[in-house]
Protein backbone atom coordinates (compact mmCIF):
# COMPACT_ATOMS: atom_id res chain seq x y z
CA UNK A 1 0.00 0.00 0.00
CA UNK A 2 2.81 2.57 0.98
CA UNK A 3 4.44 1.87 -2.53
CA UNK A 4 1.67 2.75 -4.26
CA UNK A 5 1.29 6.15 -2.37
CA UNK A 6 4.99 6.72 -3.25
CA UNK A 7 4.34 5.50 -6.70
CA UNK A 8 1.76 8.12 -7.15
CA UNK A 9 3.53 11.18 -5.22
CA UNK A 10 6.47 10.75 -7.58
CA UNK A 11 5.45 8.41 -10.71
CA UNK A 12 9.11 8.10 -12.54
CA UNK A 13 8.89 5.33 -14.93
CA UNK A 14 10.94 2.79 -12.93
CA UNK A 15 8.72 3.03 -9.78
CA UNK A 16 5.79 2.37 -11.43
CA UNK A 17 6.83 -0.13 -13.62
CA UNK A 18 7.87 -1.91 -9.87
CA UNK A 19 4.64 -1.14 -8.83
CA UNK A 20 3.19 -2.76 -11.64
CA UNK A 21 4.49 -6.18 -11.12
CA UNK A 22 4.21 -6.12 -7.20
CA UNK A 23 0.52 -5.07 -7.92
CA UNK A 24 0.08 -8.19 -10.54
CA UNK A 25 2.08 -10.75 -7.73
CA UNK A 26 -0.45 -9.66 -5.41
CA UNK A 27 -3.21 -10.06 -7.26
CA UNK A 28 -2.24 -13.70 -7.85
CA UNK A 29 -1.19 -14.52 -4.60
CA UNK A 30 -4.64 -13.56 -3.54
CA UNK A 31 -6.82 -15.15 -6.23
CA UNK A 32 -6.48 -18.92 -5.19
CA UNK A 33 -5.65 -17.62 -1.06
CA UNK A 34 -9.94 -16.55 -1.15
CA UNK A 35 -10.71 -19.01 -3.34
CA UNK A 36 -12.13 -17.24 -6.58
CA UNK A 37 -9.64 -19.73 -8.54
CA UNK A 38 -8.48 -23.16 -7.55
CA UNK A 39 -5.43 -23.09 -6.10
CA UNK A 40 -5.14 -26.84 -7.85
CA UNK A 41 -4.79 -25.13 -11.31
CA UNK A 42 -3.26 -21.82 -10.08
CA UNK A 43 -1.21 -22.09 -7.07
CA UNK A 44 -0.63 -18.83 -5.44
CA UNK A 45 2.66 -16.80 -6.31
CA UNK A 46 4.35 -17.18 -3.57
CA UNK A 47 4.33 -21.47 -4.10
CA UNK A 48 5.68 -20.75 -7.32
CA UNK A 49 8.01 -18.40 -6.92
CA UNK A 50 9.47 -20.75 -4.24
CA UNK A 51 9.70 -23.49 -6.31
CA UNK A 52 11.82 -21.62 -9.30
CA UNK A 53 13.81 -20.41 -6.39
CA UNK A 54 14.05 -24.82 -5.74
CA UNK A 55 14.69 -24.71 -9.39
CA UNK A 56 17.41 -22.66 -9.63
CA UNK A 57 19.61 -25.49 -7.27
CA UNK A 58 18.76 -28.27 -9.39
CA UNK A 59 21.50 -29.25 -12.12
CA UNK A 60 18.72 -30.72 -13.99
CA UNK A 61 17.14 -27.43 -14.29
CA UNK A 62 20.33 -25.66 -16.01
CA UNK A 63 20.44 -28.40 -18.20
CA UNK A 64 17.11 -28.21 -19.23
CA UNK A 65 17.54 -24.43 -19.87
CA UNK A 66 20.77 -24.87 -21.53
CA UNK A 67 19.72 -27.46 -24.35
CA UNK A 68 16.80 -25.03 -24.55
CA UNK A 69 19.16 -22.25 -25.20
CA UNK A 70 21.81 -23.94 -27.40
CA UNK A 71 19.34 -24.77 -29.88
CA UNK A 72 18.58 -21.67 -29.81
CA UNK A 73 21.48 -20.20 -30.27
CA UNK A 74 22.50 -22.55 -32.72
CA UNK A 75 19.35 -22.27 -34.38
CA UNK A 76 19.55 -18.23 -34.61
CA UNK A 77 22.56 -17.71 -35.57
CA UNK A 78 22.29 -20.43 -38.77
CA UNK A 79 19.38 -18.14 -39.57
CA UNK A 80 20.82 -14.88 -39.29
CA UNK A 81 24.33 -16.15 -41.22
CA UNK A 82 21.35 -17.50 -44.41
CA UNK A 83 19.36 -14.59 -44.26
CA UNK A 84 21.71 -12.26 -44.05
CA UNK A 85 23.72 -13.78 -47.02
CA UNK A 86 20.44 -14.62 -49.47
CA UNK A 87 19.24 -11.01 -48.27
CA UNK A 88 21.77 -8.89 -49.57
CA UNK A 89 22.50 -11.06 -52.65
CA UNK A 90 18.50 -11.11 -53.62
CA UNK A 91 18.04 -7.58 -52.52
CA UNK A 92 20.76 -6.23 -54.59
CA UNK A 93 19.45 -7.54 -57.85
CA UNK A 94 15.93 -5.71 -58.76
CA UNK A 95 15.68 -9.15 -61.34
CA UNK A 96 16.44 -11.62 -58.15
CA UNK A 97 14.02 -9.72 -55.96
CA UNK A 98 11.06 -9.73 -58.39
CA UNK A 99 12.08 -13.42 -59.33
CA UNK A 100 12.03 -14.96 -55.70
CA UNK A 101 9.40 -12.10 -54.68
CA UNK A 102 6.17 -14.76 -54.95
CA UNK A 103 7.56 -17.79 -53.79
CA UNK A 104 8.67 -15.97 -50.63
CA UNK A 105 5.50 -14.27 -50.02
CA UNK A 106 3.70 -18.03 -50.30
CA UNK A 107 6.53 -19.59 -48.27
CA UNK A 108 6.74 -16.50 -45.21
CA UNK A 109 3.22 -17.29 -44.05
CA UNK A 110 3.30 -21.20 -43.44
CA UNK A 111 3.41 -21.25 -39.42
CA UNK A 112 6.56 -22.93 -38.35
CA UNK A 113 4.94 -25.24 -35.82
CA UNK A 114 3.07 -26.99 -39.51
CA UNK A 115 6.25 -28.16 -40.12
CA UNK A 116 6.73 -29.92 -36.81
CA UNK A 117 5.64 -33.93 -38.78
CA UNK A 118 7.47 -33.22 -41.18
CA UNK A 119 10.53 -32.57 -38.75
CA UNK A 120 9.73 -35.81 -36.40
CA UNK A 121 9.66 -37.41 -39.89
CA UNK A 122 13.10 -36.18 -40.85
CA UNK A 123 14.80 -36.00 -37.75
CA UNK A 124 12.97 -38.17 -35.04
CA UNK A 125 13.10 -37.07 -31.34
CA UNK A 126 16.05 -34.59 -31.35
CA UNK A 127 17.20 -31.25 -31.46
CA UNK A 128 17.35 -31.42 -34.98
CA UNK A 129 14.17 -31.06 -35.00
CA UNK A 130 13.97 -27.92 -32.87
CA UNK A 131 16.69 -26.45 -35.51
CA UNK A 132 14.23 -27.31 -38.52
CA UNK A 133 11.35 -25.17 -36.41
CA UNK A 134 13.38 -22.06 -35.12
CA UNK A 135 15.30 -21.67 -38.10
CA UNK A 136 12.24 -22.13 -40.38
CA UNK A 137 10.47 -19.24 -38.12
CA UNK A 138 13.75 -17.05 -37.67
CA UNK A 139 14.63 -16.94 -41.51
CA UNK A 140 12.11 -15.13 -42.80
CA UNK A 141 12.07 -12.17 -39.94
CA UNK A 142 15.79 -11.18 -40.80
CA UNK A 143 15.56 -11.79 -44.85
CA UNK A 144 12.34 -9.62 -45.00
CA UNK A 145 13.99 -7.12 -42.84
CA UNK A 146 17.95 -7.52 -45.04
CA UNK A 147 15.44 -6.57 -48.21
CA UNK A 148 14.08 -3.72 -46.90
CA UNK A 149 17.11 -2.46 -45.23
CA UNK A 150 19.14 -3.35 -49.15
CA UNK A 151 16.18 -1.10 -50.52
CA UNK A 152 16.74 1.87 -48.33
CA UNK A 153 20.04 2.73 -49.91
CA UNK A 154 20.44 6.35 -50.08
CA UNK A 155 20.99 7.54 -54.23
CA UNK A 156 23.10 10.34 -53.10
CA UNK A 157 25.21 8.12 -51.63
CA UNK A 158 25.76 5.36 -54.03
CA UNK A 159 26.41 7.63 -56.28
CA UNK A 160 28.92 9.82 -53.81
CA UNK A 161 30.77 5.99 -53.42
CA UNK A 162 30.56 5.75 -57.08
CA UNK A 163 32.19 8.79 -58.20
CA UNK A 164 35.01 7.93 -55.85
CA UNK A 165 35.94 5.08 -57.52
CA UNK A 166 34.39 2.47 -55.33
CA UNK A 167 33.93 -0.74 -57.01
CA UNK A 168 30.50 -3.03 -56.43
CA UNK A 169 32.23 -5.05 -53.20
CA UNK A 170 33.48 -1.83 -51.76
CA UNK A 171 29.62 -0.16 -52.32
CA UNK A 172 28.52 -3.32 -50.53
CA UNK A 173 30.67 -3.19 -47.65
CA UNK A 174 31.08 0.61 -46.67
CA UNK A 175 27.49 1.95 -48.05
CA UNK A 176 24.86 -1.10 -48.71
CA UNK A 177 25.92 -2.85 -45.58
CA UNK A 178 25.83 -0.01 -43.03
CA UNK A 179 22.71 1.58 -44.29
CA UNK A 180 20.56 -2.03 -44.34
CA UNK A 181 22.45 -2.86 -40.48
CA UNK A 182 19.86 -1.14 -38.49
CA UNK A 183 17.13 -3.80 -40.34
CA UNK A 184 19.30 -6.40 -40.16
CA UNK A 185 19.47 -5.71 -36.19
CA UNK A 186 15.73 -5.20 -36.10
CA UNK A 187 15.31 -8.74 -38.04
CA UNK A 188 17.75 -9.95 -35.35
CA UNK A 189 15.73 -8.96 -32.14
CA UNK A 190 12.44 -10.31 -33.57
CA UNK A 191 13.65 -13.66 -34.80
CA UNK A 192 15.84 -13.72 -31.11
CA UNK A 193 12.28 -14.00 -29.76
CA UNK A 194 10.47 -16.05 -31.81
CA UNK A 195 13.48 -18.44 -31.97
CA UNK A 196 12.60 -18.84 -28.50
CA UNK A 197 9.19 -19.44 -28.56
CA UNK A 198 9.81 -21.83 -31.19
CA UNK A 199 12.47 -24.08 -29.08
CA UNK A 200 9.44 -24.12 -26.65
CA UNK A 201 7.37 -25.22 -28.73
CA UNK A 202 9.34 -28.00 -30.33
CA UNK A 203 10.57 -29.37 -26.74
CA UNK A 204 6.70 -29.38 -25.52
CA UNK A 205 5.23 -31.16 -28.56
CA UNK A 206 8.08 -32.78 -30.32
CA UNK A 207 9.68 -33.99 -26.59
CA UNK A 208 13.14 -33.00 -27.62
CA UNK A 209 15.28 -32.24 -24.62
CA UNK A 210 15.08 -28.59 -22.76
CA UNK A 211 12.65 -26.62 -20.70
CA UNK A 212 8.93 -27.20 -23.18
CA UNK A 213 10.22 -30.63 -22.72
CA UNK A 214 10.35 -29.95 -18.78
CA UNK A 215 7.10 -28.16 -18.78
CA UNK A 216 5.28 -30.77 -20.16
CA UNK A 217 6.54 -33.33 -17.87
CA UNK A 218 5.53 -31.45 -14.87
CA UNK A 219 1.90 -31.00 -15.94
CA UNK A 220 1.56 -34.70 -16.69
CA UNK A 221 3.54 -35.30 -12.79
CA UNK A 222 0.88 -33.16 -11.64
CA UNK A 223 3.91 -30.76 -10.35
CA UNK A 224 1.82 -27.65 -11.55
CA UNK A 225 3.94 -25.10 -9.15
CA UNK A 226 6.84 -26.76 -10.76
CA UNK A 227 5.41 -26.28 -14.26
CA UNK A 228 4.38 -22.72 -13.26
CA UNK A 229 7.57 -21.71 -11.99
CA UNK A 230 9.17 -23.01 -15.61
CA UNK A 231 7.02 -21.33 -17.26
CA UNK A 232 8.10 -17.93 -15.41
CA UNK A 233 11.53 -19.38 -16.00
CA UNK A 234 11.19 -19.36 -20.05
CA UNK A 235 9.52 -15.64 -19.93
CA UNK A 236 12.61 -14.80 -18.00
CA UNK A 237 15.00 -16.08 -20.72
CA UNK A 238 12.88 -14.04 -23.09
CA UNK A 239 13.12 -10.65 -21.02
CA UNK A 240 16.96 -11.12 -21.05
CA UNK A 241 17.44 -11.91 -24.16
CA UNK A 242 15.40 -8.64 -25.13
CA UNK A 243 17.76 -6.74 -22.88
CA UNK A 244 21.20 -8.36 -24.41
CA UNK A 245 19.40 -7.67 -28.04
CA UNK A 246 18.75 -4.00 -27.46
CA UNK A 247 22.03 -3.46 -25.43
CA UNK A 248 23.76 -5.03 -28.74
CA UNK A 249 21.24 -2.56 -30.81
CA UNK A 250 22.16 0.69 -29.19
CA UNK A 251 26.37 -0.71 -29.44
CA UNK A 252 26.61 -0.95 -32.78
CA UNK A 253 23.75 1.91 -34.12
CA UNK A 254 25.46 4.46 -32.10
CA UNK A 255 25.46 6.62 -35.13
CA UNK A 256 21.85 5.90 -36.55
CA UNK A 257 19.02 8.81 -35.98
CA UNK A 258 17.32 6.06 -33.36
CA UNK A 259 19.86 5.55 -31.21
CA UNK A 260 22.11 8.69 -31.21
CA UNK A 261 21.80 11.80 -29.08
CA UNK A 262 21.27 14.83 -31.15
CA UNK A 263 24.12 16.44 -29.82
CA UNK A 264 25.14 20.28 -32.03
CA UNK A 265 29.29 20.25 -31.24
CA UNK B 1 24.29 48.38 -72.09
CA UNK B 2 24.27 44.43 -71.81
CA UNK B 3 24.90 44.47 -76.16
CA UNK B 4 28.04 46.21 -75.19
CA UNK B 5 29.23 43.60 -72.28
CA UNK B 6 28.30 40.73 -74.80
CA UNK B 7 30.55 41.99 -77.67
CA UNK B 8 33.34 42.78 -75.57
CA UNK B 9 33.09 39.21 -73.11
CA UNK B 10 31.08 36.62 -74.29
CA UNK B 11 33.07 34.48 -76.53
CA UNK B 12 31.38 32.33 -79.06
CA UNK B 13 29.27 29.85 -78.73
CA UNK B 14 30.73 27.06 -80.21
CA UNK B 15 28.99 25.21 -83.09
CA UNK B 16 26.97 22.18 -82.08
CA UNK B 17 27.56 18.49 -81.87
CA UNK B 18 29.92 16.90 -85.01
CA UNK B 19 31.24 20.06 -86.39
CA UNK B 20 34.25 21.04 -84.23
CA UNK B 21 36.55 18.81 -83.25
CA UNK B 22 37.55 18.51 -79.44
CA UNK B 23 40.51 21.72 -78.43
CA UNK B 24 43.23 19.76 -77.86
CA UNK B 25 44.06 22.16 -74.84
CA UNK B 26 41.14 21.34 -72.63
CA UNK B 27 41.29 19.52 -69.40
CA UNK B 28 37.63 18.63 -70.24
CA UNK B 29 35.49 18.70 -72.80
CA UNK B 30 31.25 18.41 -73.36
CA UNK B 31 31.16 17.81 -76.81
CA UNK B 32 27.19 17.92 -78.38
CA UNK B 33 25.73 16.06 -75.22
CA UNK B 34 22.16 15.15 -75.27
CA UNK B 35 19.86 13.47 -72.69
CA UNK B 36 16.88 12.13 -73.13
CA UNK B 37 15.13 10.42 -69.84
CA UNK B 38 12.53 7.45 -70.92
CA UNK B 39 10.04 7.53 -68.31
CA UNK B 40 6.41 6.04 -68.02
CA UNK B 41 5.24 9.21 -69.29
CA UNK B 42 6.81 9.07 -72.36
CA UNK B 43 10.50 10.61 -73.39
CA UNK B 44 11.50 13.82 -71.72
CA UNK B 45 14.45 15.42 -73.48
CA UNK B 46 16.39 16.92 -70.37
CA UNK B 47 19.48 18.52 -72.04
CA UNK B 48 19.58 18.87 -75.97
CA UNK B 49 22.58 19.79 -77.38
CA UNK B 50 25.53 21.14 -74.80
CA UNK B 51 29.18 21.58 -76.16
CA UNK B 52 31.93 23.52 -73.76
CA UNK B 53 35.73 23.31 -72.83
CA UNK B 54 36.83 23.83 -70.02
CA UNK B 55 40.56 24.51 -69.47
CA UNK B 56 43.30 23.37 -67.12
CA UNK B 57 42.87 25.48 -63.98
CA UNK B 58 39.83 27.05 -64.80
CA UNK B 59 36.69 27.93 -62.50
CA UNK B 60 33.40 28.37 -64.46
CA UNK B 61 30.08 28.61 -63.07
CA UNK B 62 27.33 26.80 -64.56
CA UNK B 63 24.33 29.08 -63.98
CA UNK B 64 21.01 28.71 -65.86
CA UNK B 65 16.87 28.97 -64.52
CA UNK B 66 15.76 25.61 -62.33
CA UNK B 67 14.65 22.53 -64.07
CA UNK B 68 17.42 23.51 -66.68
CA UNK B 69 18.90 20.22 -67.05
CA UNK B 70 22.05 20.87 -64.90
CA UNK B 71 22.29 18.08 -62.21
CA UNK B 72 21.68 15.96 -65.00
CA UNK B 73 24.74 17.68 -66.92
CA UNK B 74 26.77 16.86 -63.93
CA UNK B 75 25.83 13.48 -63.72
CA UNK B 76 26.83 12.83 -67.23
CA UNK B 77 30.52 14.59 -67.01
CA UNK B 78 30.44 12.77 -63.96
CA UNK B 79 30.42 9.46 -65.50
CA UNK B 80 27.82 8.24 -63.29
CA UNK B 81 25.16 9.02 -66.03
CA UNK B 82 25.72 8.23 -69.90
CA UNK B 83 24.38 10.66 -71.70
CA UNK B 84 21.95 9.71 -75.15
CA UNK B 85 24.20 11.43 -77.70
CA UNK B 86 27.66 13.08 -77.59
CA UNK B 87 30.43 12.51 -75.46
CA UNK B 88 32.16 13.83 -72.52
CA UNK B 89 36.43 13.75 -72.99
CA UNK B 90 38.46 14.58 -70.07
CA UNK B 91 42.37 14.62 -70.92
CA UNK B 92 40.90 13.69 -74.56
CA UNK B 93 39.72 10.36 -73.15
CA UNK B 94 36.17 9.15 -73.65
CA UNK B 95 34.56 9.22 -69.75
CA UNK B 96 32.34 5.87 -69.80
CA UNK B 97 32.26 5.70 -65.92
CA UNK B 98 33.14 7.70 -62.92
CA UNK B 99 37.16 8.93 -63.79
CA UNK B 100 39.43 8.50 -61.46
CA UNK B 101 40.83 12.21 -61.76
CA UNK B 102 37.55 13.97 -60.61
CA UNK B 103 35.67 14.13 -57.77
CA UNK B 104 32.08 15.64 -57.06
CA UNK B 105 30.50 17.29 -53.93
CA UNK B 106 26.74 17.13 -53.67
CA UNK B 107 24.22 19.54 -52.56
CA UNK B 108 22.91 17.20 -50.11
CA UNK B 109 25.54 16.92 -47.69
CA UNK B 110 23.63 14.88 -44.89
CA UNK B 111 22.84 12.26 -47.51
CA UNK B 112 26.55 12.22 -49.44
CA UNK B 113 28.49 11.65 -46.43
CA UNK B 114 28.07 8.61 -44.60
CA UNK B 115 26.43 8.81 -40.88
CA UNK B 116 28.26 5.72 -39.81
CA UNK B 117 31.37 7.16 -39.65
CA UNK B 118 33.28 9.57 -38.33
CA UNK B 119 34.42 13.37 -40.35
CA UNK B 120 38.20 11.25 -40.47
CA UNK B 121 36.78 8.11 -41.65
CA UNK B 122 34.54 9.42 -44.03
CA UNK B 123 37.52 11.43 -45.65
CA UNK B 124 39.71 8.82 -45.55
CA UNK B 125 37.51 6.13 -47.67
CA UNK B 126 38.36 7.27 -51.09
CA UNK B 127 41.81 6.65 -50.46
CA UNK B 128 41.52 3.33 -48.34
CA UNK B 129 39.44 2.37 -52.01
CA UNK B 130 42.54 3.29 -54.17
CA UNK B 131 44.38 1.41 -51.45
CA UNK B 132 46.86 4.00 -50.47
CA UNK B 133 49.72 3.22 -47.67
CA UNK B 134 48.49 4.64 -44.41
CA UNK B 135 51.14 7.21 -43.75
CA UNK B 136 50.26 8.97 -47.16
CA UNK B 137 46.10 8.59 -46.45
CA UNK B 138 47.18 10.55 -42.70
CA UNK B 139 48.88 12.82 -44.41
CA UNK B 140 46.16 14.19 -47.16
CA UNK B 141 43.25 13.35 -44.75
CA UNK B 142 45.31 15.76 -42.35
CA UNK B 143 45.88 18.42 -44.76
CA UNK B 144 42.45 18.16 -46.50
CA UNK B 145 40.89 18.95 -43.40
CA UNK B 146 43.65 21.52 -42.49
CA UNK B 147 42.82 23.38 -45.57
CA UNK B 148 38.65 23.58 -45.08
CA UNK B 149 39.10 24.18 -41.47
CA UNK B 150 38.23 21.23 -39.65
CA UNK B 151 41.25 19.78 -37.87
CA UNK B 152 39.24 20.33 -34.77
CA UNK B 153 36.98 17.46 -34.98
CA UNK B 154 38.18 14.49 -37.32
CA UNK B 155 36.32 12.43 -34.70
CA UNK B 156 32.76 14.02 -34.60
CA UNK B 157 30.49 12.08 -36.23
CA UNK B 158 28.91 14.44 -39.31
CA UNK B 159 25.41 14.77 -37.85
CA UNK B 160 27.23 15.91 -34.83
CA UNK B 161 28.11 19.29 -37.02
CA UNK B 162 26.10 22.28 -38.40
CA UNK B 163 25.50 21.91 -42.16
CA UNK B 164 28.11 24.37 -42.96
CA UNK B 165 30.39 22.35 -41.69
CA UNK B 166 29.30 19.07 -43.05
CA UNK B 167 29.86 20.78 -46.56
CA UNK B 168 33.25 21.56 -45.76
CA UNK B 169 33.98 17.45 -44.59
CA UNK B 170 32.13 16.49 -47.84
CA UNK B 171 34.63 19.44 -49.68
CA UNK B 172 37.46 17.85 -47.52
CA UNK B 173 36.81 14.56 -48.96
CA UNK B 174 37.09 15.90 -52.37
CA UNK B 175 40.26 17.86 -51.76
CA UNK B 176 42.09 14.69 -50.42
CA UNK B 177 41.31 12.58 -53.30
CA UNK B 178 43.64 14.95 -55.37
CA UNK B 179 40.98 15.27 -58.20
CA UNK B 180 42.21 17.60 -61.53
CA UNK B 181 38.45 18.36 -61.88
CA UNK B 182 36.29 19.13 -58.94
CA UNK B 183 32.69 18.87 -60.24
CA UNK B 184 30.15 21.19 -57.52
CA UNK B 185 26.45 20.41 -57.62
CA UNK B 186 24.94 23.08 -55.96
CA UNK B 187 26.94 22.57 -53.38
CA UNK B 188 25.90 25.86 -51.31
CA UNK B 189 22.26 25.61 -51.73
CA UNK B 190 20.76 24.40 -48.73
CA UNK B 191 23.48 26.48 -46.16
CA UNK B 192 22.61 29.53 -44.56
CA UNK B 193 23.97 33.23 -46.18
CA UNK B 194 27.00 33.90 -44.24
CA UNK B 195 28.06 30.26 -44.28
CA UNK B 196 27.46 30.68 -48.08
CA UNK B 197 29.69 33.35 -48.31
CA UNK B 198 32.07 31.69 -45.79
CA UNK B 199 32.47 28.70 -48.30
CA UNK B 200 32.38 30.72 -51.55
CA UNK B 201 35.62 31.76 -50.10
CA UNK B 202 37.24 28.61 -49.05
CA UNK B 203 36.58 27.29 -53.06
CA UNK B 204 38.54 30.34 -54.16
CA UNK B 205 41.24 29.63 -51.81
CA UNK B 206 41.48 25.54 -52.46
CA UNK B 207 41.14 26.50 -55.96
CA UNK B 208 44.27 28.87 -56.44
CA UNK B 209 46.03 26.78 -53.70
CA UNK B 210 45.91 23.41 -55.96
CA UNK B 211 45.48 24.46 -59.13
CA UNK B 212 42.59 22.39 -60.07
CA UNK B 213 39.79 22.70 -62.47
CA UNK B 214 36.31 23.31 -60.88
CA UNK B 215 33.02 23.17 -62.85
CA UNK B 216 30.41 25.02 -60.27
CA UNK B 217 27.25 24.28 -60.97
CA UNK B 218 24.64 27.26 -59.02
CA UNK B 219 21.19 28.65 -59.48
CA UNK B 220 22.38 31.62 -58.10
CA UNK B 221 23.44 34.62 -59.95
CA UNK B 222 25.78 36.22 -57.40
CA UNK B 223 27.67 33.57 -56.65
CA UNK B 224 28.56 32.99 -60.36
CA UNK B 225 29.64 35.97 -60.70
CA UNK B 226 31.79 36.17 -57.56
CA UNK B 227 33.51 32.46 -57.87
CA UNK B 228 34.17 32.30 -61.53
CA UNK B 229 36.59 33.29 -63.55
CA UNK B 230 33.59 32.55 -66.68
CA UNK B 231 30.00 32.22 -66.42
CA UNK B 232 28.13 29.18 -68.56
CA UNK B 233 24.48 30.17 -68.62
CA UNK B 234 22.28 27.56 -70.09
CA UNK B 235 18.88 28.11 -71.50
CA UNK B 236 15.64 26.68 -70.24
CA UNK B 237 14.84 23.28 -70.55
CA UNK B 238 15.64 21.45 -73.43
CA UNK B 239 18.95 22.55 -72.56
CA UNK B 240 21.84 24.61 -74.98
CA UNK B 241 23.81 27.12 -73.94
CA UNK B 242 22.58 30.73 -73.97
CA UNK B 243 25.70 32.34 -73.07
CA UNK B 244 29.60 31.52 -72.77
CA UNK B 245 30.80 34.68 -70.29
CA UNK B 246 34.16 35.49 -69.46
CA UNK B 247 34.50 37.49 -65.79
CA UNK B 248 36.99 39.34 -65.48
CA UNK B 249 36.95 40.70 -62.53
CA UNK B 250 40.27 40.66 -60.18
CA UNK B 251 41.70 37.35 -59.25
CA UNK B 252 41.88 38.37 -55.63
CA UNK B 253 38.13 38.72 -54.58
CA UNK B 254 36.67 39.27 -51.14
CA UNK B 255 32.83 39.50 -49.78
CA UNK B 256 32.68 42.94 -49.60
CA UNK B 257 34.71 44.72 -52.04
CA UNK B 258 34.38 42.80 -54.99
CA UNK B 259 30.58 42.77 -54.77
CA UNK B 260 30.59 46.61 -55.09
CA UNK B 261 32.93 46.68 -57.60
CA UNK B 262 30.63 48.76 -60.30
CA UNK B 263 31.85 45.87 -62.86
CA UNK B 264 30.71 43.20 -60.45
CA UNK B 265 26.97 45.21 -60.96
CA UNK B 266 27.18 45.33 -64.69
CA UNK B 267 27.76 41.52 -65.19
CA UNK B 268 25.44 40.41 -62.41
CA UNK B 269 23.16 42.55 -64.21
CA UNK B 270 24.25 40.86 -67.29
CA UNK B 271 23.74 37.09 -66.36
CA UNK B 272 20.16 38.08 -64.78
CA UNK B 273 19.08 39.69 -68.36
CA UNK B 274 20.07 36.24 -69.92
CA UNK B 275 18.68 34.09 -66.84
CA UNK B 276 15.23 36.12 -67.60
CA UNK B 277 15.17 35.85 -71.10
CA UNK B 278 15.88 32.00 -70.96
CA UNK B 279 12.56 31.84 -68.71
CA UNK B 280 10.64 33.66 -70.77
CA UNK B 281 11.94 31.07 -73.70
CA UNK B 282 14.67 33.16 -75.65
CA UNK B 283 16.80 30.42 -77.10
CA UNK B 284 20.02 31.26 -78.69
CA UNK B 285 20.09 30.57 -82.64
CA UNK B 286 22.27 27.20 -82.19
CA UNK B 287 19.10 25.95 -80.66
CA UNK B 288 16.81 25.88 -83.27
CA UNK B 289 18.68 23.21 -84.89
Amino acid sequence: MDNTVTSRRRPTKELLGIAGIIGFLLTWEVLPRVGIVDARFLPPASDVLLALARDFGLAAFWLAVGETMLAWLIGLVIAVLAAALLGFIIGSSAFLRKFTNSTVEFLRPIPSVALIPLAVLLFGVKMESSLMLIIYASFWQIFIQVLYGVADVDNVAMNTAKSYGLGQLARTRYVVFPTALPYLMTGIRLAASVALILAITAELVIGSPGLGREIALAQSGGAISGMYALVLATGLIGVLINLVMRFVERKTLSWHSSVRAEVIV
Amino acid sequence: MPSEITDKNTVTNPAPAGGTPPNPDAMLSVLGVKKVYQTDGGAIEAVRNLTFDLRAGELACLVGPSGSGKTTLLKCISGLMAPTEGQVLLNGVEVSGPPKKMAVVFQEYGRSLFPWMRVRENVELPLKNQRLAKAERDRLVDEALEAVGLSHVPMSYPWQLSGGMQQRVAIARAVAYQPEVLLMDEPFAAVDAQTRADLEDLIRSVWKKLGITILFVTHDIDESVYLGERVIILSSSPTVIQEDLVIDLPAERDQLNTRSLPRFTELRHHVYEQIQLAKAGHRPAAASR
